[in-house]
Parts: C-alpha cells; structure tokens; sequence
C-alpha cells in the first residue's frame, strides 16, 4: 500500500464516521421537531435527550478531523476545493455553528423555545444537503480553471439533476440511519412507545432511502461515465449492500434483533460508501486533481500517520469510556441516573 | 492572483473570526485549570464552597466551549476559504500540528462529556476530579498546537527551496521553530490570566450587587491570587517576546516601537503620536529598548531604516503594543494591592470603588488578549508567511467573500447574545445562596485564607 493510499482511506473512513453519527444526530432533531409538529413529542424528547448529551462535540470532531486531515495529507485540495466552496461550505459552517451552540445553549440553559426546535430539526436537513454538494462537485464538470484560478459554475450545479438527487439522498440516507439507530436505543432504553413510533420511521424511509441511492448511480451513467464504468466493475459490493439492507429492513420489520439490525445498516453503508470512494480512485477531482498529484511530501506524511496513531492510541480507549458509561450503561440509558453538573 | 477586494474582504473574515474565536478560545483554555484548582482545594480542605464553585463554573464553561467549538470550526475552514494558497503552501510543512490539534481536543471533548455528567456518581470525589485532567491537559494542548502553526507563519523554517520546490521538509522543526517557546508560553500565561481575571470579576461583581456570602470572597480571594501569578509571569515572557522579535523579526519590534533610526543605547518609547516621522507627546525611557531587545543598555536595535517600506508592518501597531503592555501592568497592580490589602487589613479594598475596579479587570484582560492578537498579527504584515508569501498573494480569488463577510458577522453577533442571555438567565434563575440551600451546604469553612 502506499501513502497515498494508507491517507485516503484513513480520510475515508474517518468521513465515513462521521456519517454515520452525524446522520444519527440530524435526524434526531428532526424526528424530534416533526413530533412537536404532531403534538407527541413527549414520546421521543428523553430518548433524544439521553443520546445528543453526552456526544454532540464528539460528532463535530470528526468532520474537523475530516478536513483537517485532507489538507494535510493532500495540500492541494486547499487550492481547488478551498476556492471554489467557499459560498456552500461557508453556508454549512453556519448552520452547524448555530445548531452546535444552540443545542448547548438550550439543552444546559434548559430551555428549548418552540421556534427554535423547529430552526433546529430543519438544520439538520439542511445541513447534510449543503455539505453533499462537495460530492457532487468531485464528480467534475462543474469547476473550469481560469486565469485567476479555479471557478465554480454555480448556474450548472443548481440546475443539474445530479446535484438533487445527491441532496435527496443525503437526506433520505440521514432520516432512515438515524431512525434506524434510535428505533435500537429506544428499546435497549425499554421505552416500547418511542421504539414503535421509531421503527414506523425507519420502514417509512427504508424504500426512499435506497431508490435514492440507485438513482445516483443512473445519474452518474450519464455525468460522468468513466466514473460509472468503474463502479459497475465493484457490483459485487453494492450487491452485498443491498442484501444487508434486505436483512436490517427484515429484522425491523419483524421486530426483531434491533441491534444486528443496526450493525447490518452500518455496514450496508460502509461498503456503498466504500465501494464509492473506490470507484473514484485516483480522482479527488475530476479532471484536475488526483491523491498522486495532491499528495504532500513523504516526511509529513510519515509524520501524520505516526500522529493518527498515536492519537488513536488516547481516543479509543476513551471513546470506549463514554460509551460504557452513557451510551451502553442500562442506568443512564433508562434515566435512572441523573448527574449532570 | 486575487483582486483587491477579495484580499480585504479576506483579510476582515479572518480578523472578525478570530477577534470573537479568542474571546471563547481564551476561556476555553483557561477555565478547566481554575476548575481543576478550585476542585482540588475543595477536596483537600473538605470545604464544599470551593467545590460548588468548581460546579458553577463548569456549568458556564459548557456554554463558552460550545461557541468556541463552533467559531474553531469556523476559523479552522477558513483558513482553506479565505487562504488557498496559503494552505496549499504551508499543508506541505506545517499540518502535524493542525493534525495532532484535532486529537487534542477530541480528547478534552470526550473527557469533557464525561465529566459533566458524573457529578456525584463517583464515591471517591477524586476520582471525578482526575476526570478533569484529560480536560484541561487537552485544552492547553490544543492551544499549544495552534500557537505553534501561528509561530511558524512568523518565522519559517524546517524546509529549504530550490528551484521553487520545497524540499528537505521537517515536520519537527518546523513545530520547533524559534518563534515557538515565547509564543506559547505567553499565549498559555495569558489565557490563564485572563481566565482567572474574568471569574475574578464576576465574584467582585455578586458581592457590589450585596452578596455578602463568605463563596464569594473565598472565589474572590483565589481567583486574584492566580491572576496575580499569571500575570506575573506573562509580564517577565513578554520581556522574552522582546528578545525573540528583536534577532527573528526586528521590522516588527521597530515598528511596534516607533524605533526609526538603528542605535545603540536605544530609548523605549511609551505613547504619543507620530507627526510624520516626528514623534510627540512620548515619553522616553533612556536604554530601556536596548534592555528589552537585548538585555543590554548598550546594545545597539536595528530601526526600521534596515527595511524596504513595502516589508514594515503599519506604524499603528505601536498603540496596540502599548495598550496591551499598559493593561498588562494595570492588572497586576490591581491584583497585586487586593491581596497585599487583603494581608495588611486595608479598609479600601471593600469599598465600592475597589470593587468596581476589580469587576473591571476581566473584560480588561480580555481587551490586553485582543489588542495583542491584534498586534502580533498586523505586525507580520505584508506577509503571511514571513518572508516567503505576501497575505495578498494568499487570499482567495473567489469574488462572493463580502457577502459571507455578513452573514459571519451576523452569525457571531447570534451567539455572542445567546451566550450572554443563556449564562446570565442561568446564573441569575440559580443563584448561589438559593444553590447553597438547597444542597444543604454546611460543610463550607468559615475562614478563607489559606
């Protein structure tokens, strides 16, 4: 394996992360503002409660570490990917300060305002949606390199069919992870009321979610065919994803397993996610920019893989710390426990 | 290359980012080492007002930490945004320690979580205070971190180039660059300072609001004592600044010093205006800028007659200079005459004046953190990488910077009000007599003296 490669995929699965709790944490706000809309929202506000507290900074980590990361390994990305998202990723940045700050204003002010559940549980569509069009821009087209630099053509990206099924899809992929996940957590929390309210959401999104996804690869036949060349060559993976999708919507369905439920949605995910990333080797960009011309020097990167290392050696041991005493403890969980400062 | 709109609406992002980020930053550094003190000495003294204090705290800090965990992210971005090619310069030599300030503070968050919703799980109190430690060792890292990228924009090194390429490139020395060791000790000493002048502050505060509670004056009486030897030790690592600048980066100590001409024997010149190249209304302390540069009333200081114009930093930078320095004096005084009044039995330092005075010294601090950030960073100018890449060389040439210019403002001026609604609306609805109460806190001493 070289470098080039070891800093990608550490990159991607750190991204591939963050989809995941990420998408657990937008949808939570949105089931939770959907049930003040429907007035039950006393089914699902303590599970909610319970699960954001303790972990909302930790979701953000991985998105710095993300970009961080990416500029690290592949300097260049700074150039192209810096100029020309200034306006979506800036508008991303926004969104997710305001609900960051906001959620810890209310949830230790103690304090929530109607209103603003509803800011809340709409940023977090919002919010995946701006930050899905970098997707959409790395399948090339939309960036021309001119004299001053690289400039993105706004027009075609907003009027590109590509670009809304990558938005649908992010959203789709967020309220069914996410539901996915709680309809688990609520019954490991014994709350069998928020669990069936949780497991009707899940099968509600199950179906879009996947339509979604085919779709964007039908897209891609179309915007950029060399890409979907490639992906066809991975049909294996994405079959196998499709399979674990069938078991995870079986089993909640059935009711059955919540847990193994989840573990099939992670990795249904992480092997459409993969399978993705692969397929787009070597481009970080297409055309201009690809992880072998990008890559920064090899001392640094020795140096950043060391750094991952290590840093891996102190968080994992942590992470497991705060899983086992909020996440995973029948105590907390079942809010029999209550010790916040 | 990026039109001049672009670099200005650049530069304004930036400087607006990172005027609000150091208010949060600088707290966010400071606060889990007073936590930390407060907790321990509770421990220690079985006394429960300190660790009620401990308590009060962290429940504010949650607020601050999360709108400094947003505008990081936000600067953190930016830096790609608004400087491209900056980035893809620097991405090459100095990313380990942007890389390793992101597990810094994974560390403390997590930590951080955990610590907040411990509160009385744990028999043993220790054990929830050693919680704290990860907390407050990854703050100061990520501090450490970051300092270290902002010394390496002023003094470059671990890298050679030839051809226009880079090579040799060492990530280590690059971190351990000759700006480094006064940057971060002085940015540390001061959050610290800050920090504990800010919590000063607020007790100052409850006691002229007539909280006569004994909390208050033991919250008092700590949080002076550590401003005390913080701001001590800062002032004796700017006399460290002053010698690193005067041999790496003498355009920016002669600019800051209104020192035109090289001389030895060089006066230190405190105030006035410039009429030209004229200077009035100053006053001059004889040697004392050959002392501070060299350590030496005889030793001669490079003036900025050495330097092309187009590489000096504006001469407004000596006001910043000289507004940070003075604060930094005028708190040390302040702590300095509590305590020793406090010692000797002085009837001033309960009047309301003194009390004022000391409820000042918190936003003052903050203002020494602003003008000096100001300071440092417009006296690298025109370079953003000292003597390899000009700021305007930098900057983006994207043309929609002057819209998100707005839309930032708006957004900080969001938080900075919710945060101050949220913690004074929580501070006030809660108020220590009423907390004292109702935990049935009897176990407080009656003296505070240690």
């Amino acid at each position: 394996m070289t470098l080039e490669i070891i800093g990608i995929f550490v990159l991607w699965l750190f991204l591939f992360g963050y989809v995941i709790v990420a998408s657990i944490d937008f949808g939570a706000g949105f089931f939770n503002a959907y049930s003040l809309y429907r007035g039950n929202q006393h089914i699902l506000n303590k599970i909610i409660q319970r699960y954001l507290s303790p972990v909302w900074e930790v979701t953000n980590v991985f998105l710095v570490f993300f970009f961080v990361g990416i500029v690290g390994f592949f300097p260049q990305t700074a150039y192209y990917y810096g100029t020309t998202l200034l306006v979506p990723i800036s508008l991303a940045t926004i969104l997710l300060a305001i609900r960051g700050s906001y959620y810890a204003f209310s949830t230790y002010g103690k304090r929530m305002p109607k209103r603003y559940t509803y800011v809340y549980g709409l940023s977090g569509l919002l919010i995946p949606a701006s930050l899905s069009i970098v997707f959409t821009i790395s399948e090339g087209g939309f960036i021309s390199i001119e004299q001053n630099g690289p400039v993105l053509d706004i027009a075609s990206l907003f009027t590109s069919p590509l670009t809304w099924s990558i938005v649908v899809l992010s959203i789709t992929a967020v309220l069914y992870i996410s539901a996915v996940f709680l309809t688990w957590y609520a019954h490991y929390a014994k709350d069998e009321e928020a669990t069936t309210l949780l497991r009707k959401y899940a099968l509600i999104w199950a179906i879009p979610s996947l339509i979604t996804a085919i779709g964007i690869i039908v897209e891609l036949k179309f915007h950029n065919p060399e890409h979907f060349e490639r992906l066809f060559d991975l049909w294996w993976m994405f079959a196998l994803s499709v399979l674990f999708f069938i078991g995870t919507f079986i089993l909640i369905y059935k009711r059955k397993n919540y847990g193994l439920a989840f573990t099939l949605l992670c990795g249904q995910y992480y092997l459409a996610f993969f399978a993705y990333g692969i397929s787009h080797y070597p481009y970080l960009l297409y055309p201009h920019l690809s992880i072998f011309d990008s890559f920064t020097n090899e001392a640094m990167a020795i140096a950043l893989i060391i750094a991952f290392i290590a840093g891996l050696g102190l968080l994992l041991p942590s992470l497991y710390l705060l899983l086992r005493l909020f996440l995973f403890n029948k105590e907390y969980v079942e809010g029999r426990n209550d010790s916040h400062v | 290359m990026a039109s001049e709109q672009s670099v200005l609406f650049s530069r304004a992002l930036t400087e607006l980012t990172l005027t609000f980020h150091i208010i949060y930053a600088t707290i966010g550094v400071g606060i889990p080492l007073m936590i930390m003190i407060a907790q321990w000495i509770g421990i220690k003294k079985q006394d429960d007002h300190y660790i009620l204090l401990a308590r009060r705290w962290a429940r504010g800090f949650v607020i601050t930490v999360a709108v400094g965990v947003v505008t990081g992210t936000a600067i953190g971005l930016q830096l790609s945004l608004l400087w491209p090619r900056f980035m893809e310069l620097v991405g090459h030599i100095i990313a380990l320690p942007l890389f390793m300030e992101v597990f810094a503070f994974f560390f403390e968050a997590i930590f951080l979580g955990i610590y907040l919703y411990t509160w009385d799980r744990f028999e043993n109190q220790k054990k929830h205070l050693l919680l704290l430690i990860p907390v407050a060792l990854g703050a100061s890292f990520s501090a450490v971190f970051i300092t270290v990228v902002n010394a390496f924009m002023n003094s470059p090194q671990g890298f050679d180039i030839v051809d226009g390429q880079l090579v040799n490139i060492s990530p280590l020395l690059a971190m351990f660059n000759p700006a480094m060791p006064t940057k971060v000790a002085h940015v540390l000493s001061t959050a610290y300072m800050t920090s504990a002048f800010i919590l000063a502050s607020i007790a100052a505060y409850r006691m002229l609001r007539g909280s006569t509670h004994l909390y208050h004056k033991k919250a008092l009486y700590l949080t002076l004592k550590l401003a005390l030897v913080f701001s001590i030790t800062t002032a004796l690592l700017g006399d460290f600044a002053g010698k690193y600048l005067a041999e790496y980066q003498p355009e920016k100590l002669a600019a800051a010093e209104w020192h035109f001409e090289t001389e030895e024997n060089a006066p230190l010149i405190l105030y006035g205006v410039l009429d030209g190249e004229e200077i009035k209304y100053a006053i001059r302390i004889p040697y004392a800028l050959s002392i501070l540069a060299h350590s030496n009333p005889f030793a001669e200081v490079i003036g900025l007659d050495q330097f092309d114009e187009d590489v000096t930093p504006p001469l407004y930078i000596h006001y910043l200079f000289d507004i940070m320095v003075t604060l930094g004096m005028l708190l040390i005084f302040i702590a300095l005459l509590y305590i020793i009044g406090l010692m000797r039995n002085w009837s001033f330092i309960h009047a309301k004046w003194f009390l004022w005075t000391m409820v000042l010294s918190g936003p003052l601090s903050m203002i020494a953190i602003e003008v000096g950030w100001w300071f440092t960073e417009v006296g690298r100018q025109p370079w953003i990488l000292h003597g390899l890449m000009r700021t305007a060389e930098a900057a983006t040439s994207n043309e929609h910077v002057g819209w998100m210019l707005v839309l930032f403002a708006c957004l900080y001026l969001l938080l900075g009000a919710g945060s101050i609604y949220v913690l004074t609306s929580m501070f006030k609805r809660n108020t220590v007599e009423q907390e004292l109460a109702d935990r049935k806190i009897e176990k407080g001493g009656d003296t505070f003296d240690s």
